[in-house]
């Protein structure tokens, strides 16, 4: 399957985003989830508004397989902005699939503070929900086999990539 | 080797005893974690999901303020729920044994004990005889190790130090009686240490103090000399028999970290102490509240670093999946 190219994607989210940062109120904070999420977050806010607030969630405290999977120390540790209320965020991740991330995300984004609006901005979505959540922008869809990992790598460069999954540890 | 009753099958931590019988990989994965946390104490509601649903009993059988209520708070801090009981004004006062009391306590579905406890080698024996799935963590057993202190110290030094490599710590006073001690050499020593001094009267030292890796100094002022990192340990008044010292004003003399002795250390040197703190007996007050002391703030680096331990035993270690 050709893949498409990771900065058209994030191009196409940038667009359906430029609304949301038009409005004469403070922009809305970019929050990505770590790692993928993180870094489209970035570029995305260097092309929206580098003014606007950037935050970065590492929802390893948050997974509902935690015990099973454990920590990742190595992954930076969640920062946001100190005062949420009341805002606007924009949640980025490369990847909606089962969905359990994003809920373990705003589960995280919910301790920080009352947001005033969560939009989910996605550069890929595959399907195979196994929760009721969905994104508001999405960049690509795609169908994929169900033992097909897709991810996207970084950060420089940028690349989606697609592998066979042995059916152990995910 | 017994210390293998920390570690499951691959090697992750399932209980923490004791720093002896660990490695530098576990204890570098503790100092990181704990760094994870510590965003977490800065949030409005200062509490993730990791232990939801699970419950922690604090067996204290000494007393503690500090380390029983740090744990307290990490276990709250991770969602569990937490039972302290202070066990020598209860059950083993009315005649109930060790063991007892345990398998009462497991018959309330307890998944995690933290213990305190005046013999050595306690928590060793309460590791062995709880069913599969539930952990111990040593909070301090009689003159053997209390590990969990001897991490948040190497975290503050980290923290300040940022490498172990190229540094001298002196740890200063009653080693002979010192659980804190024992854990801390261990701990420096796995973590490539460069210089690890102890500094104390013959009679307040271990007869086989030689073995752990460390020089001896039975002079302060000497012993001080060029260190980066100074720490002070409790003159441990109720673990003396005998007539190990003179008196505490005698001591202070000799052993007592003034303003004027801590100026021999390099400039940028940390004071740290486990607490509680005798002031006017092991240290000056003014050193105590000096800008040199980073005392406190080992008492809130301990929360994170307690956390990480706590979660490590829970969540299995090693590589979570990337499920979106």
């Amino acid at each position: 399957m050709s893949l498409p190219s990771v900065e058209s994607l994030i191009e196409k989210l940038a667009q359906a985003l430029t609304p949301y940062f038009s409005s004469s109120d403070s922009p809305p904070i970019l929050v990505g989830i770590e790692t993928g999420g993180a870094w489209i977050a970035q570029q995305l806010h260097q092309t929206l508004n580098p003014e606007a607030e950037l935050g970065r969630l590492n929802i390893s405290f948050y997974r509902d397989d935690f015990t099973r999977n454990g920590l990742h120390p190595t992954v930076q540790p969640s920062s946001l902005p100190t005062d949420i209320d009341d805002k606007t965020i924009i949640l980025v991740d490369d990847v909606l699939h089962s969905g359990r991330t994003v809920r373990a995300a705003m589960n995280e984004i919910f301790d920080y503070g009352r947001p005033r609006q969560i939009v989910l901005a996605i550069l890929i979505d595959r399907g195979a929900r196994e929760i009721p959540i969905q994104a508001d922008i999405v960049a690509a869809t795609m169908e994929l086999d169900p033992g097909c990992h897709i991810k996207l790598e970084g950060p420089d460069p940028l690349k989606l990539v697609i592998r066979q999954l042995e059916r152990d540890g995910e | 080797m017994e210390n293998n009753i920390q570690l499951d099958d691959q090697g992750r931590l399932r209980h923490f005893l004791s720093i002896e019988g660990l490695d530098k990989t576990i204890l570098t994965e503790i100092l990181d974690t704990a760094e994870s946390f510590t965003s977490v104490t800065d949030r409005t509601i200062k509490k993730v999901p990791i232990l939801r649903g699970k419950t922690v009993a604090n067996l204290f059988f000494e007393a503690s303020t500090r380390t029983r209520s740090t744990f307290e708070l990490a276990a709250q801090r991770l969602s569990a729920d937490i039972l302290s009981l202070n066990v020598d004004t209860s059950a083993t006062v009315k005649g109930e044994s060790l063991l007892d009391t345990l398998q009462n306590l497991e018959a309330m579905q307890i998944d995690m004990f933290v213990i305190r406890h005046q013999d050595s080698g306690s928590a060793h024996f309460f590791a062995q005889h709880v069913r599969p799935g539930v952990s111990v963590l040593n909070a301090g057993d009689g003159q053997h190790e209390h590990p969990t202190q001897a991490m948040l110290d190497m975290y503050t030094i980290r923290h300040y130090k940022k490498e172990f490599t190229g540094l001298r710590v002196a740890i200063v006073g009653d080693i002979l009686h010192s659980r804190v001690a024992r854990s801390q050499i261990h701990a420096l020593n796995l973590l490539n240490t460069a210089e690890i001094r102890v500094i104390a009267p013959r009679t307040l030292l271990p007869v086989d103090t030689e073995a752990l890796g460390v020089s001896i100094y039975e002079d302060l002022e000497t012993g001080l000399t060029d260190v980066d990192v100074v720490i002070m340990l409790r003159l441990q008044k109720e673990r003396m028999r005998g007539a190990l010292l003179p008196s505490e004003k005698e001591y202070f003399r000799s052993y007592g970290l003034t303003q004027e002795r801590l100026q021999r250390a390099k400039p940028d040197a940390i004071v740290m102490h486990p607490g509680p703190v005798n002031r006017g007996v092991e240290i000056e007050s003014s050193v105590m509240d000096g800008n040199q002391s980073v005392i406190l703030q080992q008492v809130s680096f301990g929360i994170s670093v307690r956390m990480a331990v706590m979660s490590m035993i829970v969540g299995q270690s090693g590589l979570a999946g990337g499920e979106s």
